[in-house]
Parts: structure tokens; sequence; C-alpha cells
């Protein structure tokens, strides 16, 4: 099926006008932030003090504008919401609350794996390495990457409805809590941090690039937002669709059992 | 442009990644919708 | 409060004398572990030196793998009879029930560190140079452990897939006790200067907010 066919039929299951409308500023934005990231911002190059050589990330640079913006709301946006969400359910226990934090751990999963994966694409050439053991952020966001998806793991297969809510919010503000716990230790572990060192604050801030990268997470958290609202809805309409079939069984059996009454009358 | 291997892995990957995860959200609530009366779809009925 | 350390202590006794019955992680369990750093020597190296250089965080390594199969053990323990809506309807708190098996997996990671401690020794040829670390960081990530361990087991118990989905939610909710552990270890064992003590520190506030998290959540798991 096409893809156009795809968005068509979609209308009317999970798009309202107003989601219709953020997801199009969405798109808008992207497109505008690819321009910027490949046409408007120059490359890294900065001269060597002593030697005068050009040294810097070059072209590499394009790449953060991409990465940043995933990586503030992969590993620290989106946890921190699916943790909010699970406590909310656990107070009030019902399903909007549920709902919410499995679509909020699902996109960050993505974003998460994402994350990684473009920082180790940037640090192949940056960093001369596609892995960093020593780097904290790297590590942790490795482990919160393995915690989400034994969250999304968990959800797969446990019984649905109060059962499964109520263990996959324990398994979400347990990884919430771990998380800075999981930050200290590896930041004792391997003292060493490639991170802050040797990237934002050595890059040739300029204005034009701050303003990307800005753009770039307010973007991005546009894209979290529509990526959540048609996760949540779908999720609502799963769980709608169990209770309908459940109702409609009950139904069903209702009907037999007064058909066999009026047999045996 | 410098790297431009790189920059093509990095933004590609990514952008087919977050559309295919559109595509199955489309996909998944088509299937799943028709199931499910329209009062019980919020965002329907209170827009539109 | 009595009552609920007695409730404690009773649901302990129960795992404990089940396992001193059935003899699962005596039988089955420790020989595994040795097994497992058996393993380690023919994996990376013959040379003694290599293995001790790296005994502190095989050991923890293979902790964690006995950890899994006794969690599973406690879990199975309650899963059999349905022996923990028994427990529910006796009267006990979850809390207390919670604590209970904690404690009960508590005691057999203790046997089995002792157990693998003497393994390291005997076949790594490493030797314990601080004496009250050793001891005191060993205690602690064994608490650490059991208290997540439980908790998880409880989390992953009743499913059809709980042996396979135990250890993706478990480890790498571990990781901060595995390096925190192996670090104290390093340093006990005298394999390099670390700071253990500090380490030790960690683990006791990980050790702390899982028995405070896992007595709290146990009643939100078991209303079922």
């Amino acid at each position: 099926m096409s893809t156009r066919k795809i968005f068509k039929r979609n209308q009317g299951a999970t798009s309202s006008p107003k989601s219709r409308l953020l997801g199009l500023a969405t798109l808008f934005g992207l497109v505008t932030l690819f321009v910027f990231a490949f046409f408007l911002t120059d490359p890294d190059v900065r001269l060597h003090p002593t030697t005068g050589e050009e040294i810097g990330q070059f072209d590499a640079v394009r790449l953060l504008y991409l990465h940043v913006p995933m990586a503030i709301i992969g590993p620290y946006v989106a946890p921190l919401v699916g943790a909010v969400a699970s406590v909310g359910y656990l107070i009030k226990r019902t399903q909007w609350w549920d709902v919410t934090a499995h679509a909020a751990i699902e996109v960050g999963a993505i974003f998460c794996g994402l994350v990684l994966l473009t920082g180790s694409i940037w640090g192949r050439p940056v960093w001369n390495t596609w892995w960093e053991w020593g780097d904290v952020r790297l590590m942790t966001t490795l482990i919160l990457f393995l915690m989400l998806l034994g969250y999304l793991a968990l959800r797969r297969v446990a019984p649905d409805g109060q059962k499964q809510a109520r263990r996959s919010a324990i398994v979400a503000i347990v990884a919430a809590i771990n998380l800075p716990i999981i930050n200290r230790s590896v930041e004792w572990w391997e003292s060493r941090t490639l991170h802050q060192k040797s990237t934002l604050s050595e890059l040739k801030i300029e204005d034009l690039t701050f303003f990307t990268l800005m753009m770039g997470i307010v973007v991005f958290l546009m894209l979290f937002t529509w990526l959540v609202l048609h996760r949540f809805r779908l999720g609502w309409l799963e769980k709608e669709s169990l209770e309908q079939d459940v109702l409609t069984s009950i139904e069903e059996r209702r009907s037999e059992a007064t058909v066999n009454e009026e047999g045996t009358l | 442009m410098t790297h431009l291997g790189y920059l093509i892995a990095g933004w590609g990957i990514s952008l087919v990644v977050i559309f295919a995860y559109v595509i199955s959200l489309f996909r998944r609530a088509r299937s799943v919708a028709p199931r499910v009366p329209l009062d019980r779809q919020r965002w329907m009925t209170s827009s539109e | 409060m009595t009552q609920f350390f007695n409730d404690l202590f009773l649901v302990a006794m129960k795992d404990l004398r089940i396992e001193i019955r059935s003899r699962v992680i005596v039988n089955q369990v420790a020989p595994f572990a040795v097994l497992v750093l058996v393993l380690f020597g023919f994996a990376l190296d013959a040379d003694q030196r290599t293995l001790r250089l790296f005994a502190p965080g095989l050991f923890w390594v293979a902790i964690l793998l006995c950890l899994l199969l006794a969690v599973q053990r406690s879990v199975s323990l309650e899963v059999i009879n349905d022996s923990l809506l028994g427990l529910k309807m006796a009267g006990l708190s979850p809390s207390s029930i919670f604590l209970g098996k904690a404690m009960a997996v508590f005691v057999q990671m203790i046997f089995l560190e002792l157990f693998l401690t003497g393994g390291v020794i005997i076949f790594y040829g490493t030797s314990i140079d601080d004496l009250a670390l050793w001891i005191v960081s060993g205690l602690v990530a064994a608490l650490a452990l059991s208290a997540t361990g439980t908790l998880y087991g409880a989390l992953a118990s009743g499913l059809e897939v709980r042996e396979t989905l135990l250890p993706i939610l478990l480890l790498p909710v571990l990781a901060p006790v595995l390096i925190g552990a192996t670090k104290a270890y390093s340093g006990a064992l005298g394999e390099s200067v670390t700071n253990g003590w500090q380490w030790t520190g960690l683990l006791s506030l990980f050790a702390l907010a899982a028995l405070a998290l896992g007595a709290m959540a146990y009643g939100v798991l078991v209303e079922e």
C-alpha cells in the first residue's frame, strides 16, 4: 500500500485537526532544520593557535543538530515523562496515566537508540572511535536504553489490565530513580570523560550555530509530542478494543443463556 | 563537504527509523480503530 | 512492630527451610558458580596473573548469574503452591513478605559469595588484603543484590516468559552494583588501589534504596 493511502485512510484513527496541525508544523520544522544544518551554518573549522593548522569537527558538526536534540529528549525528557505518568497511575489508577507512560517510554526508547547510533557515527570522525567506554553520558544512555527495552518487553508479555499497568509503573519509577545512581557510578568508575571537554564547550559557538541547535531542540520536542500523542491514541484504542471484545463476549454468553432457558422451558 | 558518508548515515538512518515508526503507528491504529465505537475515541468526538 | 519482624523472620525461615530440604542452591547453583569460574579461566588465559587481575570483576559477574538462578528459585517457591496467596490470607503485610524473601536470598548470596571466594583463591590465586573492606562490601553488595532481585523476581513472576524476562529487567538495574562491588573488591583483594570504602558507601545507598522501594512496591504488586 502506498504511503499516501496510509496517511489518507488513517484520518479518523489517531488524527485530530490539532494533531494534524502539529504534525504539519513539525514537518515544516524538520525541513527548516535540515536546511539550516546543511546549507546555512558553517562547518566547524578553527586554526590551531601555534601551528596554524586547520582543526575542528569540520562538517561532522552537522550531525550534532540532530544528535543533541534527541540526546536531550531520549534520555532525559522521555523517561521523566514516563516516570511522572507512572507515579500518576499509581495514585489515580486510570488508564490515561498508564497509556501515557507507555507512549512516552516507547518513543523515548526509539530516541535513545538513535542517540547512541548518531553519537557513534559522530564519534568515529571526531573522537576517532565508535565507542568510548570512559564516557559517562554514553554509558548512562546505553544502560538506560537497555532498561527501557526491558520495560517494553514487560509491556509486551504481561497480562493486560491492572496487573500489567502496576508492574510497568514500578519498573519505570525504579529506572528513573536508578538513573542518577548509574550516572554517578559510571562517573566514578572512569573519571575521564570526553563529552564536556571536547565537544560543545570547545565548539566555536557562533550565533547561527547556537540558533540552529536551539531550533533543533524545539523541533524535536514538537516531534516527540506529536509521536507520543499518536502513540497514546493507539494505546488507548487498543485498550478500548480489548474492553469491547470482553463486552461482546459477555453479550454473546448472555444471549446463549437466554436461548438455553427458552429451550428448556 | 567533509564526512559526507557519516552525515548521510546519521541523518538518513534517524529519519528513516522515525518515518518507519510513524507508518507502523498509523497501520496499527487503522487496523484496531474499526473495533472501537466512535464515542470512545475522545479526540474524534471533541473536535470534529 | 514486633509482629512485623516476626512475620519477616517467618517468611525468611520458610524459604530457607525449603532450601535446606531441597538443596537447590547447594547442589545446583554452587557447582554452577564454580563452573563459571572455570569457564572464565578457559576463555581468558591459563596465566594466573591475568585471572588474578580480573578476579574481582569475574567474581561479581559469576555472582550476578547465581543471583538470577536464586531469584528464579525464590519466585518459583511461591508459584508452585500459590503460597503467596496463603501468606496474604494469613494476614502478613506485603512489606514483611518482601523483606523476608529478600533476607532468605541474602543468606543464600552470602553462602555463594563465601563459596566463590574460596574458588577465586584456589583457581585464580587471589588473596584477601583488606579483611574489613572485604567483609563489609561483600555484605552490603549481597543486600543490594538480594533486595533488587526479590523485587524484580516479583515483577516477572506469573508470566510465561519469566525466565527470559528477568535478566533483561534486572541486570541493567544492577549495573551500579556490579561496578561498585568490583571496585570495592579490587581494593579488598589488593588488585588495584581504589577507594573501596567510597564504593561501599555507594553500594549501601543502593541497598537502602532497593530495600525501601521494594518494601513499598511489593504492596502494590501483591494486590493482584
